[in-house]
């Protein structure tokens, strides 16, 4: 005899395929925003198993700003050929010499980003992204609906959203509009990784802790190679790290941790006191408000 | 095994909801160090002599600037236990809709009273809404019990005065317990300035609540989400009816009625995320195959063949109006949707609008505005397969959609007839 409660993960996994499916359903034309992280990756997962034993409905796509970790396209080619679905590249650095966008002072590419995926958004006619933020990840996002509707900019009006009770979503869009959705609202980072630990996802080398070059910025880890280079005064070393997220490797901070597989991941998430965005984004520490803003012009 | 819970908090800033949720998040180590850091930093800077919790669950600029909450906060935490979804909904009036939105999907209603100030309109608006939407265990919080010296009299008049108002309501379950979320008493520690109170913590309470028979396991719903049909070579004859269990439990063998064409067929196959499974219960994702190929798509649905829903095109239905650009008026034309069905529908009549404070009943209400809720008689363009939303929260609720707009403007739960 059984109490037929279902365990949590397997709660959120539910909410997730029957969101990804009703999206599926209901709009004509949606795409799987894909960056090769973790939670991309369990996003993924969750559109495979709607759907099986039939393919995955849906392209995916990756904004590639051209400073991602080379194991993370590495991943990237790999996964989608294993599943068998369609890979749309739209590519930042061609944006750049096309002049659509212009390099940001800062060096960071995750501002040029969004106009890059509204213009592919509106050339492939996508009228539904789905994205894999959590709402735990970050304040703004805490008020964002699992549909969040964008206007024909792309834009996101947190003052006007609209009310979205009990599972019944509504999509409905006019032609340029589109509807962001987050099948992945209700997940922590640490769901994430006990998912990924239960299923046996696999995910890139990155996230388990390896020996890497780096250098100490104001208690932030960089990597060391292409895309960081040491200014006059610092010095590296080598030292055993991992990365709880993946950004663009200009950006994105390593943490030292011995945890070299995912059960000791797992493990360190219960027990770790910084968010992972405060912990490893450079990005995100601008003003309190920088991702409301930066979600107002149409970011993810 | 820990399972989830989702439970909504309404009060306003001002009777401690934000440092009530910040003190669950602490206690529970749900709130990470660089979150707590910021707060500090932002409070400091704005020249508060303490930290402002609300800062952690008010984050868009605009809440900030004001020191309000506008909008429904999702918040998570976890123990061995239990993980906790949080629908932190604001406590006025004015956004009466939000506090809809986040009671829809609760197990569990928290409500805060101060306990200098007893049962206010607020605290009796935040009681019918919750029973309203279908929560069945309602908490009552009793907060600021360090203002009035932890006495069990003023305690004891709260919750009498509360019971008094209850009654008006269906509440299936009713807990109240004295707290101080300023100093955490009786939040995640058993408090020794109540030696009086013999109930559990409110976090104790949380853990171990019983939400599993809120669900219905009786009536067999199945609303027909999407067809897979693969049509490859590994599959050539694969049809499979994806969708969520709304209600009742579903096994390999059983017969099922579809909606709306009445054949009957038997159950062959139920395939979950990780496999086969031999029966399904809510709130389960999953894929049903049946013994005959017969023409089933989206909007319909499986249910037993001696238990069916109630089927047809005349509602009635309270509604909670939630546009600020329009009333509701009879006549008018609207998208409605309802499980995995769409269609369309107009309000015949409006029988009574409802003081959300006072539970009063204006018979002669024309139309419903921002924020209010009424009986409304309305007529779809097509039958729609429900239940009484107190029997089945997935089959007794729809949505109301503008034509024009597109936006959410309504919310509706189906009364017996």
């Amino acid at each position: 005899m059984t109490a037929r409660i279902l365990d949590q993960w397997k709660t959120l996994e539910s909410e997730s395929i029957h969101i990804i499916r009703e999206v599926a359903a209901e709009m004509q034309r949606p795409c799987l925003l894909f960056s090769g992280g973790k939670d991309s990756i369990v996003m993924l997962w969750l559109a495979v198993k709607a759907f099986a034993p039939a393919r995955v409905p849906f392209p995916v796509m990756h904004i590639d700003t051209g400073l991602n970790f080379p194991e993370v396209l590495e991943f990237r080619d790999s996964l989608v050929s294993d599943l068998g679905v369609e890979l749309i590249v739209a590519s930042v650095p061609d944006a750049i010499e096309r002049g659509l966008v212009r390099e940001d002072s800062s060096g960071s590419r995750n501002r040029i980003q969004t106009p890059v995926l509204l213009e592919a958004t509106e050339q492939h006619g996508f009228d539904a992204l789905f994205g894999g933020a959590r709402r735990d990840e970050e304040k703004a996002r805490a008020k964002e609906r699992v549909f969040s509707f964008r206007d024909d900019f792309g834009q996101w009006d947190p003052k006007n959203q609209r009310p979205e009770l009990w599972s019944l979503y509504n999509g409905r869009v006019s032609p340029g509009e589109h509807i962001r959705v987050f099948p992945l609202s209700n997940w922590t980072e640490l769901d994430i990784w006990n998912y990924i630990e239960a299923q046996n996802i696999p995910i890139p080398s990155l996230y388990l802790a390896h020996e890497r070059e780096v250098v100490d910025r104001q208690g932030m880890l960089y990597a060391v190679g292409d895309f960081i280079e040491l200014r006059d005064g610092e010095s590296s070393s080598i030292r055993t790290v991992r990365y709880r997220t993946m950004g663009d490797a200009n950006l994105t901070a390593a943490v030292e941790s011995d945890a070299d597989t995912v059960a000791k991941v797992v493990e360190e998430i219960e027990t770790v006191r910084l968010t992972e965005r405060g912990a490893t984004r450079g990005d995100d520490k601008v003003s309190e408000t920088s991702m409301e803003d930066r979600k107002r012009e149409g970011y993810f | 095994m820990a399972d989830l819970l989702r439970f909504a908090t309404a009060g306003s800033v001002d009777d401690g909801k934000s440092t009530l949720i910040g003190r669950l998040l602490f206690d529970s180590k749900g709130l990470f160090t660089d979150q707590l850091e910021d707060v500090e930093r932002i409070s400091k800077r704005r020249g508060n002599d303490y930290v402002d919790l609300s800062l952690l669950t008010d984050g868009l600029r605009a809440e900030r600037e004001q020191g309000i909450t506008i909008d429904v906060a999702y918040r998570y935490f976890a123990t061995p236990r239990r993980k906790f979804i949080i629908a932190d909904t604001p406590g006025h009036v004015q956004y009466t809709r939000n506090m809809v939105t986040g009671a829809s999907t609760a197990d569990v209603a928290l409500i805060l009273i101060d306990a200098r100030h007893g049962v206010t309109e607020q605290s009796r608006r935040h009681a019918f809404l919750a029973t309203l939407l279908g929560v069945s265990h309602i908490v009552l919080c009793v907060n600021k019990m360090d203002l009035v010296q932890w006495s069990q009299d003023r305690f004891d008049e709260i919750c009498d005065e509360f019971r008094e108002f209850a009654a008006k309501l269906t509440i299936r379950d009713l807990t109240f317990i004295p707290v101080s979320a300023l100093l955490g008493d009786n939040v995640v520690e058993r408090s020794a300035n109540t030696p009086w109170f013999a109930g559990a913590t409110l976090l104790s309470y949380l853990e171990n609540v019983h939400v599993g028979s809120d669900r219905n396991l009786v009536d067999v719903r199945f609303p027909v989400q999407y067809v897979i049909r693969p049509q490859t070579a590994s599959h050539p004859d694969y049809r499979g009816y994806a969708g969520m269990l709304a209600s009742g439990i579903v096994r390999v063998g059983d017969p099922v009625r579809v909606l709306p064409s009445g054949l009957e067929t038997t159950v062959t196959a139920i395939d979950g995320p990780d496999g086969p499974l031999t029966e399904a219960f809510p709130p389960m994702s999953v894929t049903i195959r049946l013994e005959e190929d017969i023409d089933i798509s989206r909007g319909d649905m499986l249910v037993r063949p001696r238990n069916v829903p109630h089927s047809s095109q005349d509602i009635e239905a309270m509604v909670c109006w939630m546009d600020d650009s329009a009333e509701l008026v009879p006549g008018k034309k609207y998208a409605l949707k309802h499980t995995t069905k769409w269609a369309r529908m107009v309000v015949r009549e409006i029988e009574y609008r409802v003081d959300v404070n006072t539970l009063h009943r204006d018979l002669d209400a024309s139309s419903l505005g921002l924020n209010e809720i009424g009986r409304v008689r309305l007529r779809s363009t097509v039958p729609l397969f429900c239940d009484p939303y107190t029997e089945n929260r997935a089959t007794g609720s729809f949505i109301i959609v503008d034509e024009q707009t597109n936006n959410t403007v309504g919310a509706g739960m189906i009364l017996r007839r």
